[in-house]
């Protein structure tokens, strides 16, 4: 193949599905890669399936699947996800399902081999210095973010959808490339390349107008209407990167820099399962409307590691907000603060940290704003971590009794109560995660 | 001048690390924002000066500067009680520097 296209359907688990139809079915992409899980969104998913073993897939897998799936067929473009979140293999099953209905004959191919929590215990977390096993029953979860091969080994086997869990965002969309082009897994220039091109296309529209707009200054044209990227990518890795002609947003220089250094640390040194990617000697160039060439990353050899996302239960989250407005609204909205510390002064030992804001004033960077701007309205917020659900529940009634019995003129309180699911990392040696790819065929058993 | 009036920003998280990156709109400001935007001024600026390492990566051909605050989101979002816990705020708030000097009108290199 002398050029692939890529295109991006989700950048996160409930993005908007009609621009990845709109790729699907006048695309002409070769793939349709969709991204879906963030940090914890697997520590969740690994709580669904304990509690049902056929469940621990993303919740979204049906829309978007039956959304996607007869463009898809017909026009020859395969899916690549991780939208198996914790459990791929019945995320597989339930595509074949779906595909079924819709009359379709699609090979599905579940990636797993991510999930180590069963030999995670030794491991040293980086967040709190100590063993995951000390942890104890706290743990939930433990997924290595894998890189491109066993997705390689579904797409060469001749899968149309590729589900798996945890993976490198940019493996996604790197997988494909390797497996058209048949780069080798030591050509670290391509495989850098293609981990920018994976890079810039993982949140969906945050390359072509998303998350960009300020009326003004950096307008973009029919933002409702935002499409979704895609990229024309060439052998040697280099690549266009745009969006389907009639939709909303734009591709510019500036699109893709700010979409460059997203989520970047030192730009010389990406950290990936198969690579360490250079994006320092990166040229970005606007070489059409909505096009925008990008050519110039590298790479090194891999480091041999991969990164681990442990999930564990981390207490229980309290939370409320109430509004104040007019003279002196400030002033009322700290009374009731104060308040609400007075009132819980008998469980704060139950209460590891809290925390206090006046939304419109330091809500964002606290102590900031603290000066004589009277702002016309605030709304009181305050958050509690606590040991037991008990105490959390009892943060959000003390909140909301602040109608009745805190500063005047209170109105419109929310309150939320949840069980805090934490993220803490650490690194795993690639030798130690087992990946494997599966191919369910349409007389397999899991199907009826 | 507000460092608004010639870059942009986007802010992103990983784990407890916040990035920022910061982009000239024109070439002919590079040399302004690349000498004034300093990974000390903008740990001050953003209140974290004795919380977080701060770190800045330069990107000349591409005309941006990309920060690395460590330990500024509490522990990161899903541990944080902050309203934003990914400090997906915080770029815009940079953007309100104060920035002295005038542009060249010359581009470096």
């Amino acid at each position: 193949m002398s050029s692939v296209r890529i295109g991006a359907g989700a950048g996160f688990q409930g993005d908007r599905i009609a621009p990845a139809v709109d790729l699907a079915e006048r695309g002409a992409l070769d793939f349709l890669v969709f991204e879906c899980l963030a940090e914890r969104t697997v520590a969740l998913a690994q709580q669904a399936r304990l509690a049902d073993p056929a469940a621990g897939y993303d919740p979204l897998l049906d829309r978007r699947m039956r959304a996607v799936l007869p463009a898809c067929a017909r026009n020859g473009t395969r899916i690549i996800t991780n939208m198996g979140a914790a459990n791929p293999r019945a995320a597989a099953e339930r595509t074949c399902a779906i595909a079924r209905e819709l009359g379709l004959s699609l090979r599905v191919a579940a990636v797993t081999g991510d999930d180590v929590l069963d030999r995670i215990q030794d491991y040293v977390l980086d967040e709190t210095g100590a063993r995951a096993s000390a942890l104890g029953e706290l743990l939930v979860s433990a997924n290595a973010y894998i890189g491109v091969p066993g997705i390689v080994e579904a797409l060469d086997a001749g899968a149309d959808v590729v589900i798996c869990g945890r993976a490198s965002d940019p493996a996604l969309f790197l997988a494909p490339l390797v497996h058209c082009f048949g780069w080798a897994m030591n050509d670290w220039v391509r495989l850098g390349r293609g981990t920018l091109v994976g890079h810039l296309l993982e949140c969906s529209a945050q390359v072509t107008g998303g998350y960009f707009a300020d009326p003004g200054v950096k307008d973009v044209p029919d933002l409702a209407h935002i499409g979704f990227p895609l990229a024309e990518v060439s052998e040697d890795g280099n690549a266009i990167i745009t969006k389907l002609p009639g939709t909303g947003g734009m591709v510019s220089r500036a699109t893709c820099t700010e979409q460059l250094l997203y989520e970047i640390h030192d730009p010389a040194r990406y950290l990936q399962p198969d690579v360490i990617a250079d994006f320092s000697g990166v040229s970005l160039e606007e070489v059409g409307p909505d096009r925008v060439a990008v050519s110039g990353a590298s790479g090194i050899a891999a480091t041999g590691q991969l990164k681990v996302s442990v999930g564990y239960r981390d207490g229980w989250r309290g939370e409320g907000q109430i509004s104040y407005a007019g003279a002196n609204c400030v002033a009322r909205g700290r009374l009731g603060l104060a308040l609400l510390r007075e009132r819980l002064a008998d469980c704060a030992a139950a209460i590891s940290e809290d925390r206090a804001d006046l939304i419109g004033l330091d809500s964002i960077l606290p102590e900031r704003r603290a000066g004589t701007w009277e702002p016309p309205e605030v709304r009181l917020r305050y958050a509690a971590r606590c040991a037991d659900e008990a105490t959390a529940q009892r943060v959000g009634e003390e909140i909301e009794s602040l109608y009745l019995c805190g500063p005047a003129g209170g109105g419109g309180v929310t309150r939320s109560l949840r069980e805090i699911l934490a993220i803490a990392s650490t690194l795993m040696p690639a030798a130690e995660v087992a990946v494997r790819a599966e191919v369910l065929e349409e007389a397999t058993a899991y199907l009826r | 001048m507000k460092l608004y009036e010639i870059a942009h920003a986007r802010t992103g998280d990983k784990g407890d690390i916040s990035n920022i990156s910061v982009i000239a709109y024109r070439p002919e400001d590079w040399p302004l924002i690349e000498r004034e935007v300093t990974a000390e001024r903008v740990a001050a600026h953003v209140g974290h000066v004795d919380a977080c390492e701060v770190t800045r990566y330069a990107l000349p051909q591409l005309q941006a500067l990309n920060f690395v605050l460590r330990g500024n989101l509490r522990g990161g979002v899903t541990r944080s009680l902050a309203l934003d816990g990914h400090g997906k705020c915080i770029g815009s708030v940079v953007l309100e520097m104060e920035i002295t000097g005038q542009p060249r009108g010359e581009e470096r290199r």
